[in-house]
């Protein structure tokens, strides 16, 4: 564990007891199944924002807390465990654009709105199925963007759009020129394809570069949550091993599944060192930030794909049903490991940027 | 898979019985049903056929060959392995696949030649041989999956029937199912010698199923529930208290046709989606024509070999048994593999295709990329069915290592 400021340990308690009291994965299946078109929970979004998490980036000027990215980081993880849904992680990607390339002026116009939770913000960069940041074909000419964008995390909701041009990040915040249509993919989370022709659009300042800065903010936050999935998959199967009882006697007494669990938590302990890692090396500003991301980014992908698949596979015939929680974490962690580089894309990264 | 090659007919000592199954076949497949093969029918449940297919499970029926080496006497196609084997070629070189299929077929049929009355066989064979009747399996409880011989559901001896009352679960296409073959405790003295296989008509009074809805959104397994249900004492299978050695046979036989030397598994591979195309769709090529992304290329081929190797003991275990005793405990084996590889395939199908590859429904997705996500949620279960592949391991270590027996 990280070592936390007074602030973050009581935010990271305040997050887990909100999630555990407030939303508890039941919620989540509520929000599934009444299928909102937005497909977040809005109850539970007005209630972070009124806790202050949608500010968590914004700096105290403009009305947020300013608290960065591990900050950010611990409260993702704590609803990643509940798999509660609201589009935090989406909009403080958005919002992280505005902070390193937004001009005073768009900073005053959008940060005080994200920190009050008024405005779902949407990070909008592939162009495919698959992350490829460095294959961008949507152009901007005189303050127009056209291109079409797959899979917009919150792409149905969101207010403001931080658009990837082959020149770098713009801001795109009417409707004029958007189209947006819903994908719905196993997580039942919202996902949409956003098509862009000749909306009217603002440059960020950073080119290329912003873009690689942000994704890899995305991905970190990404990364913190899918730890928390993978925390509470395990802790879950651990208390089912404990109390399931076969052949006269609780699974976990058989060693077969006990050297599963031991190698499980193990990984965990690696995925969560990397993880606080990546989100540090972000706060404090250190030079081998894309490097720490990948590392983290491909751990967690790795370690949620084997808690998520074991979780099924260890609750046996229950594990399958929809009426268990299992399928909602195994759902989700596919979608997360795709979104900002799945660990294939994230170790050859790793392997380019320490030269081989 | 690569369809089948050519084969020179004269060298063929078969050569005669090849000709008469390719006219056969030739007059009764409708090429308009070539690939049509469904192989998500049995999780998606029966679906209204057309005429065709009506056609060409009426005449596979008649002709006994859905079912090819059981006896003709009972209405299967009376062939020798070898000729079945010719029947397959055949049918796979013309794009024919098999349409009669189910528990029936897969488990409950081959268990009942072996250990039913002469009554048992001729009343129930003749009409899994024909597709017209439907089974389920009612193994499972709540209290009793892996550990099967803990099964509570009673069945009480009244003279001329039994009163069974007590659940099932996770029993598949019990809302479809005509019948079911079950397992019951007759004796609550003893835990394997006290059980005891019926066979019960599904809409006997008392019998209630309530379909449950898997993680993939499909309704195939349910929740069956036996109050006071009278089951007359001719269906019972096997003497009382007999039914573990007969249920454990046909769990054999479920393993042996999961691991894909039978229908369902090998019916995926062979109608899967090819994995290499569509990765240089999704991931692109480089100059040399080679997926662009190595390492993915590398998982790739590795899967392949290991599909190859998994389908190469499959044939090499047939060949070995051709003096037909029965699947041995080597279908652990190979049910794990077969549960392995299914898995391993999907996700990287899902990998391959990105976000594509995870649509649950609505706009903006292939067809086949909904099936196959549908197809790697339903596909956990193939290692958790038929005995988990924890359950598999624990049988290879006792049973072909001669380990000691924990438990
Ligand atoms: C899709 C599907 C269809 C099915 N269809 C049918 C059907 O038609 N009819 C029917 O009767 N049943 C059916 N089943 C039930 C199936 O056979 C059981 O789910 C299976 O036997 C496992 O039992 P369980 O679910 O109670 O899991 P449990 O026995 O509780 O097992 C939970 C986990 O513990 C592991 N475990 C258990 N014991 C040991 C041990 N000794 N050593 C190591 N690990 C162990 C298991 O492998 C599993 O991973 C179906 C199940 C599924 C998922």
């Amino acid at each position: 564990m990280a070592v936390l400021t007074e602030e973050q340990t009581m935010l990271r308690d305040m997050a887990r007891e909100w999630a555990d009291n407030e939303a508890p994965v039941g919620a989540f299946r509520k929000m599934r199944d009444a299928a909102p078109a937005a497909f977040y929970d809005a109850d539970a979004w007005r209630a972070q924002a009124e806790m202050g998490w949608a500010g968590i980036l914004v700096p105290e000027a403009q009305g947020g807390a300013g608290m960065g990215y591990l900050s950010l980081g611990l409260v993702l993880e704590q609803l990643g465990r509940n798999l509660v849904a609201t589009p935090l992680a989406a909009t403080a990607a958005a919002t992280s654009a505005l902070i390193l390339g937004g001009s005073e002026a768009q900073r005053a116009e959008w940060l005080p709105r994200i920190a009050a939770g008024d405005v779902v913000a949407a990070l909008a960069v592939d162009e495919g199925p698959r992350f490829a940041p460095e294959r961008i074909e949507t152009r901007v000419e005189d303050g127009r963007l056209s291109g079409t964008k797959y899979f917009v995390a919150e792409g149905d909701s969101a207010r403001l759009f931080v658009v990837a041009a082959a020149d770098g990040l713009y801001l795109v915040s009417g409707d004029e020129g958007v189209t947006r249509s819903a994908r719905k993919l196993v997580d039942a989370r919202s996902h949409a394809e956003v098509r862009f022709e000749g909306a009217r659009a603002e440059k960020l300042e950073g080119g290329r570069d912003l873009v690689t800065q942000v994704t890899d903010r995305a991905a970190a936050a990404l990364s913190a949550e899918m730890l928390g999935m993978a925390e509470a998959a395990f802790a879950q199967t651990n208390d089912y091993l404990k109390t399931r009882v076969q052949f006269g006697q609780v699974l976990s007494s058989f060693q077969a599944l006990q050297h599963r669990m031991a190698k499980m938590l193990t990984e965990l302990e690696l995925t969560r060192s990397v993880v606080e890692g990546a989100l540090e090396a972000i706060d404090s500003g250190r030079a081998n930030v894309s490097q720490e991301v990948s590392l983290a980014k491909a751990t967690a992908n790795e370690t949620l794909h084997l808690v998520s698949r074991e979780m099924v596979q260890l609750h046996g015939g229950i594990g399958m049903t929809d009426e268990h929680d299992a399928g909602f974490y195994l759902k989700r962690a596919r979608v997360l490991e795709a979104m900002w580089g799945n660990a294939a894309w994230h170790r050859d990264r790793f392997a380019r940027l320490n030269g081989y | 898979m690569a369809t089948a090659p050519e084969i020179d007919a004269p060298a063929d000592p078969l050569g005669a019985f090849r000709s008469e199954v390719r006219d056969w076949l030739a007059a009764h497949f409708p090429p308009s049903l070539k690939g049509k093969d469904n192989a998500m029918s049995a999780v998606e449940g029966p679906h209204e056929n057309s005429p065709e297919e009506d056609a060409w499970q009426a005449a596979m029926g008649e002709k006994g060959w859905g079912v090819p080496t059981w006896p003709s006497d009972y209405g299967g196609g009376g062939l020798s392995r070898a000729e079945a084997r010719v029947l397959q070629e055949e049918m796979a070189r013309i794009g024919a696949w098999n349409p009669i299929g189910g528990m029936g077929v897969m488990m409950f049929g081959p268990t009942l030649l072996e250990y039913g009355s002469e009554e048992q066989k001729s009343e129930h064979i003749p009409a899994i041989a024909k597709g017209t009747v439907r089974w389920c399996q009612g193994y499972s409880e709540p209290g009793a999956g892996s550990d099967l011989a803990s099964l509570q559901c009673f069945a009480e001896d009244k003279g001329d029937h039994y009163l069974v009352n007590g659940q099932k679960t996770w029993t598949s296409g019990g809302q479809w199912a005509d019948k079911c073959f079950m397992l019951v405790r007759t004796d609550r003295t003893k835990k394997h010698e006290g059980i005891t296989f019926l066979l019960c008509d599904m809409d006997t009074p008392g019998v209630e199923v309530k379909p449950i809805r898997l993680i993939s959104g499909s309704s195939p397994f349910c929740e069956t529930f036996f109050t006071n249900v009278q089951v007359p004492k001719a269906n019972r299978v096997g003497a009382e208290g007999q039914g573990w050695t007969i249920g454990k046979r046909l769990l054999q036989h479920e393993r042996s046709s999961l691991s894909g030397g039978g229908s369902a598994a090998g019916r995926l591979f062979a109608q899967g989606t090819p994995l290499a195309p569509l990765a240089k769709t999704f991931v692109g090529e480089d100059e040399q024509g080679r997926i662009a992304d190595p390492e993915l290329r590398g998982r790739i081929a590795r899967h392949e070999m290991d599909l190859r190797a998994f389908l190469a003991t499959l044939r090499r275990a047939s060949q070995e048994v051709a003096s037909n005793q029965g699947p041995s405990a080597t279908t652990s084996i190979m049910k794990n593999v077969g549960a392995r590889l299914i898995q391993e395939r999907s996700e990287l199908l899902i990998e391959i295709r990105g976000l594509a590859g995870l649509g649950w429904e609505g706009e903006g997705f292939e067809a086949d990329a909904l099936k196959d996500a549908r197809a790697w949620l339903f596909g956990k279960a193939v290692s958790i069915y038929g005995g988990s592949s924890e359950i598999q391991n624990n049988v290879i270590a006792k049973r072909i290592l001669g380990m000691l027996d924990h438990q």
